[in-house]
């Protein structure tokens, strides 16, 4: 039981960051309807960011303490908002009002790119950094065994919740946030009523990519490692995420996300133990679980758990 | 690249509008470059400076902290530590300032774009006409010119196998219209089938060839049927999971598979029982011709090999194309609610559609098998996927020349930056957004008719659906 | 004539909580044209989704009296109702565009050719058989090309016809696949009076040919001229059903026009909008 109790708080911790990143797909396929394929790569920029100025940070001698991850968090996010914005102005606009399949095209290769790029800028080995953020608490204690929250999960979740409230009442309450849904919801009108729309999908990809910076940066305090390919997989499942959530929901993103850590996570706590039916597991097909989850989800429940049902028009 | 003098006059069908082109597009965007097509007012060269300028502050933004501070694991193993090269990316801002610069002088002298005309799109086809029966006879006759050599055969078999691919995903995509990102998974089928009837049962090449493409097809069916009402990304979201699915199991169905360690030892095929062995003895290649043995024989049979399969996907996929079957893909693609009013089975299109492509993905499959030897789950990764699904959509949809030539100048060109290894994928990257940015419709967007009462016209590829599954 | 020809009864849709469709009943005879009329968001559209099985209904049935029998539509696969003579064109003209004007008619030939080609195999390998079904097909084909005038334009992509001759290959095309009943969605819309005057014609060609139509127009003109048996829908519910002169003097759709005032202002609600 408190096994199952502390592999909850990991999943929930390793979710709020698919979160965070689905919270972009959704975004982004809200607005111009297209799966940003680049996503995750934006994602790994972020937490490349992050490392750098951690690097940056110690050098100079100030990196322990929440200022240092705070400054952190505004660099990567400055930093990848911008790649995000050149992403969206170089591969995406050019190609906007076109043929569906280009900018998915284009989207794959700006995804090669991304990767490549970081691969020859900082090299393909997987960067390891010193753990900045330690400590634990403890939950509950006994029979040998005990549940702790590390203060890193902590972090993870007040900053995942943080970010996605001030997200929120970005795009409840705001100018910019009426100009992005009136975008979702018809672009061409949109632009009839004076709303820029280049700017707003502009907006758009800075704000998602600034929130894959946070999960970047939250990745690489948790797990201490950052590569050039690990944009793909985290990309991949943060997009079950949102697909998971509904695309077009915000709270869905999030949903999706936790839904998605968790199964991960108990699947590889539990899977392959001598328990009833789950010997027969395998822990390293935890991928395929949640591949499996995209698959299914989109067969029997095409909207998600939270988007709008879509009649067929004929 | 303006996105305004971009935006194509997409056909208005029934009077409703098809794409989401025509935004207006008001007011600056807050100190974003906004390209030619901002004001006349200001002296375009000024504008092209200032233009150039703030590129090169986003280039300068965008390369300081990931190429101007590299990162290194230290010499004691412990820590990073960091290493600055301000000339690279002083030089990449130059570079960036100096590209944008030309490219806002060039837009601005040349004229305005125009628009491509019925005539030109029937001048692209009657080019195809010559084009393709030399490409044909250069890759014919290319084993037996003189100044081929191993490499360039070699080569040739590699370019050969991706025209294969793309031609089969071409059918899914290009006719059918169903977007497909795991297109690997049929490839990998293919492979691993002819790998392990072969290694455990001893089946030869020729018996495992068609069994390959068997089980592709139904791994094909087994993926459609699921995904039978998605539509667009979401179709290609799934696919792509189900491809990484196969792959995250081959990689560990270790029993079975050899999980990351592959499978080797795959017999290499044989010439009508004649083995290609290196001693050329009794029973080989060479003995019963009365040649000198030599690797060479192997590689230009594996050339022709490769050759004629590719052939016969063209050759099918022609075929089909003007059969009831062939007609109902290109209709499911154009419109697939009119196909089901018209008592078309739309299921059933669909499946046959993934079917028949993921059969020649898994003869390509057994094909690289066996030239190989060697198959591991390394070969099937997504990028596969993405190259091929670039190919086909660079070459231009449903167009066979023009997947070929993509084929050619994409696996060709990726090869010839062979020495710059590092470079390579993201060169390989870069052109894949430049093309789509400068063709979305890829190279040859124009469709010729599969029946006419008078002469076939060539249609324009503005007019071309684009599928919505 | 007195057979009908399809017999909708207590047809019952609901999308959600809002009832599209409410208990509506009628009969379309054979060789009748049968307009199906009423303001925006009567319901008409989702009545002929209902038919040709675009939708199912939440409740009732349709009856189709083809050559083959009866056949209940209510409970038959869209693709299906297609193959038991059903055809339909669309309101939002639905064509092959970037395909010519030849080939999408033979497209809406696909289930006799593809029995010719034993299901593709036989094709591939250029049985004569399939030849002659081909054959036979682009002979069909012309047939409808001359009655709708656009023979000239077989070789052009359906995508660059203008729109009323877009509206005809539509018609042509539904024709193609040799219906014993017709459905066509508002087919006068957007066409100049002229164009109006001849689609007319065709619709009665069409009907000599032995071909039942059902129709939904707003045209009161057309409607009241060519049509044999009006049924008027007002919010999901028939209030009216008769000969055209019966109906014009309906006092309830007298009053279900002119409340509504000039239907065209009235903004379509979801459900029309579903169409």
């Amino acid at each position: 039981m408190a096994y199952a109790l502390q592999q909850l708080i990991n999943g929930v911790a390793l979710g709020m960051i698919y979160g965070l990143i689905a919270v972009g797909y959704t975004m982004v396929y809200g607005i111009i309807g297209m799966i940003n394929f680049a996503h995750g790569d934006i994602f790994m920029v972020g937490a490349f960011v992050s490392l750098i100025s951690f690097v940056l940070l110690s050098t100079g001698g100030w990196a322990a303490g929440p200022g240092a991850v705070l400054l952190v968090l505004l660099i990567s996010m400055a930093i990848t908002a911008l790649y995000g914005w050149s992403v969206e102005r170089i591969a995406y606009r050019p190609l906007r009002g076109s043929f569906r399949l280009a900018p998915l095209i284009s989207a794959i290769g700006m995804s090669i790119v991304l990767q490549n790029f970081v691969q020859v800028s900082q090299g393909a080995r997987a960067k390891p950094i010193e753990p900045v953020i330690r400590g634990s608490v403890e939950l509950w204690h006994g029979n040998g065994f005990s549940v702790s929250v590390s203060t890193m999960q902590i972090v993870i979740v007040v900053v995942t919740l943080a970010v996605l409230a001030v997200f929120t009442w970005l795009v409840t309450s705001t100018k910019l946030g009426r100009a992005m849904r009136a975008c979702e919801q018809d672009r061409k009108m949109a632009g009839l009523l004076g709303i820029d729309t280049d700017r707003t999908i502009s907006i758009t990809f800075v704000i998602g990519a600034a929130l894959a910076a946070v999960a970047g940066t939250l990745y690489l305090l948790r797990y201490g490692l950052a590569d050039f390919f690990m944009g793909f997989i985290v990309g991949v499942k943060a997009f079950t995420a949102a697909v998971l959530g509904g695309v077009g929901s915000l709270p869905g993103a999030l949903l999706g996300g936790l839904l998605i850590g968790l199964i991960e996570t108990l699947w590889s706590a539990y899977a392959g133990q001598d328990m009833f039916l789950l010997r027969e597991l395998n822990p390293a097909y935890k991928d395929v679980a949640a591949f499996a989850i995209l698959i299914a989800t989109l067969i029997f429940l095409p909207s998600g758990l939270l988007g709008r049902a879509e009649v067929e028009k004929v | 690249m303006s996105g305004a003098s971009r935006l194509p006059e997409g056909p208005h069908v029934g009077g409703v509008p098809h794409n989401d082109d025509g935004v207006p597009e008001p007011g600056e965007m807050g100190g974003i470059p906004r390209g030619p097509e901002a004001p006349a007012s200001r002296p375009p060269v000024v504008h092209a400076l200032r233009d150039a300028g703030l590129a090169a502050l986003v280039a300068l933004g965008l390369f300081v902290p990931l190429v101007g501070l590299r990162t290194d694991v230290g010499p004691s193993g412990g820590g990073l530590i960091l290493r600055t090269r301000w000339a690279d990316v002083a030089i990449l801002v130059g570079i960036v300032f100096a590209g944008r610069l030309a490219m806002n002088l060039w837009s601005s002298l040349r004229p305005a774009g125009r628009p491509r005309t019925a005539r030109r799109t029937a001048q692209i086809a009657r080019i195809g006409t010559f084009v393709a029966p030399l490409f044909l006879g250069f890759a014919v006759l290319m084993p037996l010119l003189p100044w081929t050599t191993r490499y360039g055969l070699d080569l040739g078999v590699l370019v050969l196998t991706y025209v294969m691919l793309g031609w089969g995903l071409n059918i899914v995509v290009g006719l059918a219209g169903l977007l497909d990102l795991g297109y690997v998974a049929f490839y990998a089928v293919g492979a691993y089938t002819y790998a392990l009837l072969s290694t455990t049962y001893g089946l030869s090449f020729w018996v495992c060839l068609p069994l390959a493409g068997i089980f592709a097809a139904f791994a094909g069916m087994l993926l459609g049927f699921p995904v039978l009402r998605l539509r667009g990304d979401y179709l290609a979201i799934v696919t792509l999971a189900f491809g990484e699915i196969i792959r995250v199991v081959l990689l560990n169905w270790v029993s079975l598979t050899g999980g990351p360690n592959g499978i080797s030892g795959i017999p290499r095929p044989s010439f009508f029982g004649l083995s290609f062995s290196a001693g050329g003895g009794p029973g080989s290649f060479a003995d019963f011709f009365g040649l000198e043995p030599s690797p060479t024989h192997r590689a230009v049979f594996l050339y022709y090999l490769i050759l004629v399969l590719a052939l016969l996907t063209n050759w099918v996929t022609l075929r089909l194309r003007r059969q009831p079957l062939g007609r109902a893909w290109e209709a499911l693609r154009e419109d697939e609610i009119a196909c089901r009013a018209l008592g078309i089975n739309v299921t059933n299109t669909k499946l046959t559609a993934f079917a028949i492509g993921a059969m020649f993905g898994g003869f390509a499959g057994a094909f690289f098998a066996t030239r190989q030897a060697f198959v591991s789950p390394e070969s099937f990764t997504f990028i596969e996927s993405a190259i091929i699904l670039a190919i086909v959509v660079l070459g231009g949809l449903g167009s066979q020349l023009g997947v070929a030539i993509a084929a050619l100048v994409l696996i060709g060109g990726f090869e010839a930056f062979r020495d710059f290894e590092e470079y390579r994928m993201l060169v390989f990257g870069a052109a894949m957004v430049v093309i789509m940015v400068w063709r979305p419709r890829g190279l040859v967007s124009s469709r010729k008719p599969s029946v006419a009462l008078g002469e076939r016209k060539a249609i324009s590829g503005d007019l071309v659906g684009e599928g919505h599954g | 004539m007195s057979a009908p020809i399809l017999q909708v009864r207590d047809l019952v849709m609901r999308f959600g909580g809002l009832t599209a469709v409410n208990r509506v009943s009628f009969d379309a005879m054979a060789g009748d044209i049968t307009a199906v009329i009423g303001p925006n968001g009567a319901g008409k559209t989702t009545v002929f989704n209902l038919i040709t099985g675009f939708y199912k209904p939440s409740a009732g049935e349709i009856i189709l009296h083809g050559p083959a029998g009866q056949k209940p539509l209510h409970v038959t696969v869209g693709h299906r109702i297609a193959r038991s003579g059903v055809a339909r064109t669309f309101q939002n003209i639905r064509l092959f565009p970037g395909m010519t004007v030849l080939e999408n008619l033979l497209v809406a030939q696909h289930n006799t050719l593809q029995a010719a080609t034993f299901f593709g195999i036989g094709a591939a390998f250029g049985f004569g058989r399939y030849r002659q079904a081909e054959r036979e097909a682009v002979a069909l084909a012309r047939r409808w090309l001359e009655a709708t005038r656009l023979l000239d334009r077989a070789d052009d992509p359906a995508g660059a016809l203008p729109y009323g001759a877009q509206r005809r290959l539509e018609i042509a095309r539904a024709m193609c696949t040799n219906p014993v009943l017709l459905c066509l969605d508002e087919p006068a819309a957007g066409l100049n009076p002229r164009e109006s005057e001849e689609l007319a014609e065709l619709i009665q060609l069409i009907r000599r040919g032995g071909c039942s139509i059902l129709l939904i127009e707003h045209d009161m003109g057309v409607v009241m001229r060519i049509s044999d048996r009006v049924v008027v829908l007002d919010h999901g519910q028939k209030i009216a059903d008769g000969t055209p002169a019966q109906v014009r003097a309906d006092e309830r759709v007298i009053s279900a026009y002119l409340g509504e005032g000039d239907e065209d202002e009235v903004p379509a609600a979801p459900v029309e909008g579903a169409a």
